[in-house]
């Protein structure tokens, strides 16, 4: 990468954002995330038109078919159908937009409680610091999968209480580190001198400390993303996740293991999904800290 | 050294104590009163729901209930299965030799060929190994494990015959139990067969099992070796004329390993998660399986005390290894 021409100082917003692309498009893997991402997205966004059928229409006279590049005879149904003759394609389309939404939906609660909470306890430090740190502590002390299944048990099974389960397993890892971030950035003249200007609490918090924090931030966010996707998944998967017949991903694999012998496509197909998906993110993820680790950008 | 262990065991009591208590409140947390939670829907007679209540404490003040819950564990009474109606911690202990079965032989996996192929990519960084390697390392960490174990079984089970579908051994054996770990118990039996059988069905679910570790660990690898590899002590050993077998095993290897023995330790929480999924895939008989049933058979008084075991093991492993690393890395001891 040194041998490259070097980039001018970024001035302003738009350079910076050129800057950062620059980094980020030397990882191939990285742009090649991203597409996969794009296209998901707008998969998601448009799935009622893009999916042959609505994915809760039953075939009954075509269960189990096999996809029709496998022996089925059935040419419209292109991933084949499941065990009560859904289109198993129109409901992947479908289990898209479950998919990121969940991981939408868990990024935001986690990242701004978890930002909240490490702000307050880095910049107030003393009692507040040690009540939420060693909260922090105590919930990454259980295996998280485990966590968030007991959490549903208590909250009763179902995709909303399956995804505040996951985003408060996942919101330590973001307290942590704005708690790092901002213990690193209070005592900086720039910090300092908001300070003796007069700006409030709530300002140095938000305005002067965050954005000087956000690098690591990021990372976190799109691994918490592709985290946050396996395990609703896991959870649909175990029966505790998104209920049937939602075309949830790991919903459609929880009854899957029936059909381990007769009918693979069942199985492969939700799975398959999920793996992409999750690799892509975190894809992007790996060209994002390279991107935005300062430390990692001249290696 | 001593010092450092009392300071490390300071730092987790608090957390330990977090965990009782959020151990203790799971059962309180539970939708309706926990009496109701526990002997479901069906409904019993208001005198019944009176014994039960003062049976299980639960007209005390919270405060000593909290006291008695607490005094209980001490005693090592972690309650009666609502299921079985044996006591939790009998349940635990028979299943547990099978998670840790399992569980070393994943990380054994995990350690070996990730280390291997960490070290691999690095000396060779860049080419379309590394890449190779890097990008079926990310596809193993982006793995939804439990579709993961249904896939092998789909192969080797079903259309090569190989495996085992599930369990920990084929159900024509008997033999009385000494340890609890299948491996042993067979040999002490003195039936190889056995022994065979049950490595056979270790197979899959280890590698099911270990798949995220070993992502995790070779990427970790590779990361420290490529650091070390810039040092200039291993382009010293380089310009002295050592063979280069020597310089990547000797000189950078071992300062390499400082970061991967943390990963490997970091990975036990993991592992503990992934053997839920794991176990249930396999029906193999351990405490991740066990955790599912008793959620699903609604054994409340079994999944608090399981909650609270497994956290306290996970932490345990943790402190140990802590420990471990700073006997390995003496710079840590002086903090």
């Amino acid at each position: 990468m040194s041998a490259d021409t070097p980039i001018a100082a970024p001035t302003g917003r738009f350079a910076a954002l050129r800057e950062f692309w620059y980094y980020f498009s030397v990882n191939r893997g990285a742009v090649l995330g991203l597409a996969v991402f794009v296209v998901l997205l707008l998969v998601a966004i448009f799935a009622p038109l893009l999916a042959p059928f609505p994915p809760e229409q039953q075939f009954r006279e075509f269960i189990r078919m096999a996809p029709p590049w496998a022996g089925g005879t059935q040419s419209q149904f292109l991933l084949g159908t499941d065990e009560v003759g859904r289109d198993i394609l129109s409901r992947l389309i479908h289990g898209a937009r479950f998919s990121l939404f969940i991981g939408f939906f868990v990024v935001t609660a986690a990242l701004f409680s978890g930002v909240t909470l490490g702000l307050v306890a880095g910049y107030f430090r003393g009692w507040v610091d040690a009540l939420i740190m060693r909260i922090m502590d105590i919930i990454l002390a259980f295996p998280s999968l485990l966590l968030a299944l007991v959490l549903v048990a208590i909250l009763g099974p179902g995709l909303f209480n399956a995804m505040l389960a996951i985003a408060l397993v996942l919101q330590p890892h973001f307290a942590r580190l704005t708690r790092a971030a901002v213990l690193s950035e209070k005592s900086r003249e720039y910090v300092v001198s908001a300070k003796v200007a007069g700006a409030g609490h709530l300002r140095l918090m938000f305005i002067t400390i965050l954005p000087n924090c956000l690098g690591p931030l990021i990372v976190q966010a799109t691994l918490s993303f592709s985290n946050a996707i396996l395990e609703a998944a896991a959870l649909g998967f175990l029966g505790m996740g998104a209920q049937p017949p939602t075309p949830e991903w790991g919903t459609m694999l929880a009854r899957a293991r029936e059909f381990i012998t007769s009918a693979w496509w069942i199985v492969t197909m939700p799975g398959l999904a999920i793996l992409i998906t999750v690799l892509a993110i975190n894809l992007v993820g790996d060209g994002l800290r390279d991107a935005l680790d300062p430390k990692l950008k001249r290696s | 050294m001593f010092r450092f262990i009392l300071h490390k065991l300071a730092l987790i009591v608090p957390t330990v104590f977090g965990i009782t208590i959020a151990a203790f409140a799971f059962i309180r947390l539970l939708p309706g009163d926990p009496i109701e939670a526990m002997v479901g829907q069906h409904g019993i007679t208001p005198e019944r729901y009176a014994i039960l209540k003062e049976q299980f404490g639960y007209n005390l003040p919270i405060w000593e209930q909290y006291f008695n819950y607490i005094a209980d564990l001490l005693r090592g009474d972690f309650g009666i299965s609502l299921a079985t109606k044996r006591p939790v911690i009998d349940e635990f202990l028979t299943l547990f030799p099978a998670t840790v079965e399992l569980s070393l032989f994943a990380m054994l996996l995990a350690v070996l060929l990730g280390i291997l192929a960490g070290i691999f990519s690095a000396i060779k960084r860049g080419s379309w190994i590394d890449q190779m390697t890097m990008g079926v390392a990310l596809a193993g960490y982006s793995m939804p494990i439990f579709w993961w174990g249904l896939l092998l079984i789909i192969f080797f089970s079903g259309y090569l015959g190989w495996t085992p579908v599930s369990g920990r051994i084929a159900l024509s054996f008997f033999f009385p139990r000494v340890t609890g770990f299948m491996l042993i118990d067979s040999l002490v039996a003195g039936k190889p067969d056995a022994f065979v059988s049950a490595i056979r069905h270790l197979i899959l679910p280890s590698v099911v099992l270990g798949t995220i570790p070993l992502a995790v660990i070779a990427r970790q690898t590779r990361s420290a070796m490529l650091e070390v590899l810039g040092e200039d002590y291993v382009r010293t050993a380089r310009a002295k004329g050592l063979e280069p077998r020597r310089v990547i095993g000797v000189h950078a290897f071992r300062n390499a390993l400082i970061p991967v023995v943390t990963t490997i330790g970091l990975q036990v929480g993991l592992l503990m998660a992934g053997a839920i999924l794991t176990e249930t895939i396999f029906s193999w008989p351990g405490i991740g399986k066990w955790m599912i049933d008793s959620i699903s058979k609604r054994d409340y008084v079994s999944v608090q005390s399981g909650l609270l075991l497994i956290a306290l093991i996970v932490m345990a492993v943790n402190l140990l290894v802590d420990i471990l690393y700073a006997v390995i890395n003496p710079r840590i001891r002086v903090q």
